[in-house]
């Protein structure tokens, strides 16, 4: 079974002697494929990564001291409102549907993504976000200043006067980004649904796909309530409408509602994945069956089903009356149970295991202890008092970066490691791996664990200047930030040297079980010369069934 | 066999216990990360803040103690590459480990509802029109210290006024307009909160206390301070370009000092208020090298009968 055509595209002749598509021009031109895509959007949005990251160390060079004095009030402003908005849109998101593009059609069997071509125009989406959004950078008033979330009036307070202004390229390339989500989306959902292998029934797939698949259809539901409140903040914004802006009888409330519809459940957009790259990864290392396979599989589900309808936590203390804030509290602390049991079955996973600390095990367990950590911290903020109290200050902060950063980043390290070799076909080099474990693992506590006190003294975020009792802390957070800012260094450097260098990688370098691991390193362009057929669940460590009934195991 | 058995059950044991008083200690040393108790509601905040605190060590130490033990007691032996026990599950393990976390969640709802109920901070119920069906009490009788009488009756209604950047409070009884927040001990406290622009936030920390402030929203707020002394009001609703100068002092003093400080403003003539927003700006207008981008121009400083 050789030669299939995709979508009508007849891939080149030499392509089909299982070859690779490791040529470095094809990763910089437009590819059907969706493991360069796979690829394209994990470099491209590690370079934003570290744009991101400028901005954050300029924002921690600001806050060691209390005076507002490295840079001007705006500049922070436009920072912080830029460094969230890049961490979120072009740094996680992409980099997740990244791993998804490359690791899901391998995954359950399949050749490609269901519509390549769309896959490939949803990626090329992303560079154009990011062009517009640096862009705005050049623009008469700089980029825009009001915070990721952009809640009017704020984000309609145009002083300018000109129509092409930041909070408008802002809005542009959100809108782009949230497209190329759909697109993606659909193609996601219809892949797992139609293209999986013979034999692979929903219960047979690993627990990533789960995942990919749970965080794809809150994509679905959420994006078009998103959409539809940039495009009417865009419309007050340049046509003069009243839809939010109070000046002229609007709701900026109403505002809040559309947009934490869609990002509370886009932070489970962003987490999923993770936690499906967990339970690909504790298993390997630990060399056991993942504990309790289908609960952690509908867990998944469960969790992107209440994830809709929590949103008001964000806004207890806006224009909400009591008794919505308590209904939501009720949501909200509901989320922990699926939550908790997925963290039951790791640690039940891991427990009596035989443990391997390798780069990728390491960065999962760092991931997941500091996951736990954020899990008890954000059900302190869904209780409505104490709510009350730390809202909007570094309590929030130091929150969501032990999830954006202790979690997401530090298990994206992890499936990078992990994947590394069946992407690139070379091994990396461990001890630059666990050099860079180490150097992120103290940085990120240092960096944000002071966030904690801080906010429970009552500092704001979003401040370019503080009292100077917050001093202490916030010297800890910068230095622990700018340790951070190192880490990536033997994290680039490993990488880098190795995809040219490394030790060839065999096809299967962690004796792991999944169909990715039964093709070689890279996989061929195609996947699969011939389609598996799966006869076992997907975590038979311990039980040595094969996996499938054609392919050598 | 059996000794195996025993001393892992002593282990585990101690580890609990171990754990438990961790936890404990770590919950009692929560109120020395917060403010001072300035208000009714503090009390109440802090003790659930301890709880929770409490409540999260224990399972913080819990699963991390538990993910140490294996990564120190579960390692791979250098060249054995054999599989651990193949165990895929457990249904009483399960079903305890999903009924600890629904037990939980309602524990911690529960109690956080009481405390809500006894803050008793009003908000914006007028917004969607609907009646606040839960029958609030507020945290009135809480200080047990303070006498009986001076709680009876509330402060009238304090105007609070946020714009880009400045706080301005109106006495209304007297008509007296400050930029500093003078509240009577021990009163039930009643705000009007509203803004003239954007959104705004009313939060001070001492008081564990904060609401948002919506342009064309009259919102209510209440509390009860107990604890005299000098505290910093913050804008806690991100405001545009000096957000973060936007502050105020609030000063709580005794009843009679407090009656003594509004007849006192009431005698001064209106004059116009610092404003550090104003001044900031006024400053890089006059630069002759302009380093930021442009900015909304601050709202003109309040005229005040006391500047504070
Ligand atoms: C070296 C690492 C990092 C440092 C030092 C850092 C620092 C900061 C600081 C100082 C703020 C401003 C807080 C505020 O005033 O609201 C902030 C906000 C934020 N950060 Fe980070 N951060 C880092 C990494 C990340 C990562 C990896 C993500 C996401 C994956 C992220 C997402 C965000 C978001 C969403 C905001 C909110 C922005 C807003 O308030 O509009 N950060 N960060
Ligand atoms: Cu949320
Ligand atoms: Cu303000």
């Amino acid at each position: 079974m050789t030669n299939v055509p995709i979508e009508g595209i007849l891939l080149p002749d030499e392509k089909h002697n299982h070859e690779s598509p490791s040529n470095w021009k094809e990763y910089f031109s437009f590819s059907t494929d969706h493991k360069v895509i796979g690829i394209q959007y994990l470099v491209t949005s590690f370079f934003f990564f570290l744009v991101g990251g400028i901005f954050a160390m300029v924002m921690r060079g600001e806050l060691m001291t209390p005076e507002s004095d490295l840079v001007d009030r705006t500049v922070y402003n436009g920072m912080f409102t830029m460094h969230g908005t890049v961490m979120l849109f072009l740094w996680t998101f992409p980099s997740l549907v990244g791993f998804a593009n490359y690791l899901v059609p391998l995954m359950i069997g399949a050749r490609d993504m269901a519509f390549p071509r769309l896959n490939a125009v949803a990626f090329w989406m992303v560079p154009v976000v990011g062009i517009i959004m640096m862009g705005s950078f050049f623009v008469p008033g700089g980029p825009a200043q009001a915070g990721w979330w952009s809640y009017p009036p704020v984000s309609l307070q145009n002083p300018t006067g000109n129509l092409i202004n930041g909070q408008v390229l802002w809005l542009l390339a959100v809108a782009i980004s949230g497209v190329s989500s759909i697109m993606g989306a659909v193609n996601f959902v219809t892949t797992i649904v139609k293209m999986r292998a013979p034999g692979m029934g929903f219960f047979k797939m690993p627990l990533f796909v789960w995942a990919v698949f749970s965080a794809q259809i809150i994509q679905l539901f959420g994006l078009p309530a998103l959409t539809a409140g940039a495009v009417m903040l865009l419309l007050d914004l340049t046509a003069g409408t009243a839809f939010f802006d109070p000046a002229k009888g609007g709701n900026p409330v109403m505002f809040e509602h559309y947009f934490w519809f869609y990002s509370h459940p886009a932070v489970y957009v962003i987490i999923l994945p993770i936690f499906g790259i967990f339970s690909e990864i504790f298993p390997v290392y630990s060399r056991k069956p993942l504990f309790g396979y289908k609960v952690v599989a509908v867990s998944s589900i469960l969790i992107a089903v209440v994830s809709g309808i929590v949103w008001v936590h964000h806004m207890y203390v806006s224009g909400t009356p009591g008794w919505m804030r308590l209904i939501f509290m009720l949501t909200t602390m509901f989320v922990s149970v699926p939550t908790g049991i997925k963290v039951f079955a790791w640690v039940a996973t891991i427990w009596g295991g035989k443990l391997r600390l390798n780069t990728p095990m390491l960065f999962a367990l760092g991931a997941l202890i500091m996951f736990v950590f954020a899990g008890i911290t954000g059900i302190m903020l869904s209780s409505v008092p104490v709510d009350v109290h730390v809202n909007n200050t570094y309590f929030v902060v130091g929150h969501f970066h032990y999830v954006l950063y202790g979690t997401v980043t530090m298990g994206l390290y992890a499936a990078i490691y992990h994947w590394f070799p069946k992407m690139t076909g070379r091994m990396y080099s461990e001890s630059w791996g666990k050099i860079h474990f180490w150097l992120a693992f103290i940085g990120t506590n240092l960096n944000f664990l002071p966030m904690h006190p801080l906010g429970l003294q009552g500092m704001l975020r979003r401040v370019a200047s503080y009292a100077p009792e917050y001093q202490y802390w916030n010297i800890i957070a910068s230095l622990g930030g700018f340790l951070l800012g190192m880490s990536t260094l033997p994290f680039i450097f490993n990488m880098v040297i190795s995809w040219m260098q490394g030790e060839k990688a065999p096809a299967n370098p962690w004796r792991a079980i999944g169909l990715e691991w039964l093709v070689s390193s890279p996989p061929p362009v195609e996947n699969f010369e011939e389609i598996p057929i799966i006869v076992s669940e997907p975590y038979g460590y311990g039980k040595s069934e094969p996996l499938t009934a054609n392919l050598p195991e | 066999m059996k000794i195996q058995k025993i001393l892992n059950i002593l282990t585990l044991l101690t580890g609990a216990i171990a754990v438990t008083v961790t936890s404990l200690w770590i919950g009692k040393q929560a109120y020395s990360w917060l403010p001072p108790q300035a208000a009714a509601e503090s009390l109440l905040i802090d003790d659930l803040i301890s709880f929770l605190v409490t409540l999260g060590s224990f399972i913080f130490l819990g699963v991390t103690s538990t993910l140490m033990y294996s990564v120190i007691f579960h390692r791979a032996i250098k060249d054995d590459f054999t599989d651990g026990p193949a165990i895929e599950g457990n249904i009483t393990l399960e079903v305890v480990w999903t009924a600890i976390p629904v037990l939980l969640v309602l524990w911690i709802a529960g109690y956080s509802y009481q405390v809500y109920e006894q803050m008793g901070i009003q908000g914006p119920s007028e917004i969607v029109h609907l009646h606040n069906p839960l029958g609030m009490e507020s945290a009135y009788a809480e200080p047990k210290d303070a006498p009986a009488n001076t709680l009876a009756e509330p402060v009238e209604k304090i105007d609070v006024l946020a714009k880009q950047w400045a706080w301005v409070f109106h006495y209304p009884e007297r008509d007296i307009t400050s930029t500093e927040l003078h509240l009577p001990s021990d009163r039930r406290i009643r705000l009007a909160l509203k803004s003239q622009d954007v959104l705004h936030g009313f939060y001070i920390p001492a008081f564990r206390l904060k609401q948002d402030i919506i342009p064309n929203h009259a919102i209510d707020f209440e509390f009860t301070p107990i604890r005299p002394g000098k505290y910093r009001l913050t804008d806690s609703q991100y405001s545009g370009t000096y957000f973060a100068t936007m502050q105020a002092n609030v000063v709580v003093e005794s009843p009679e000092d407090y009656q003594q400080w509004l007849a006192q403003a009431a005698t001064q003539k209106p004059s116009v208020a610092k404003n550090q927003a104003a001044s900031e700006y006024a400053q890089t207008s006059n630069q002759s090298v302009q380093t930021g981008w442009v900015t909304v121009p601050p709202a003109a400083p309040p005229l005040v009968n006391s500047p504070g």
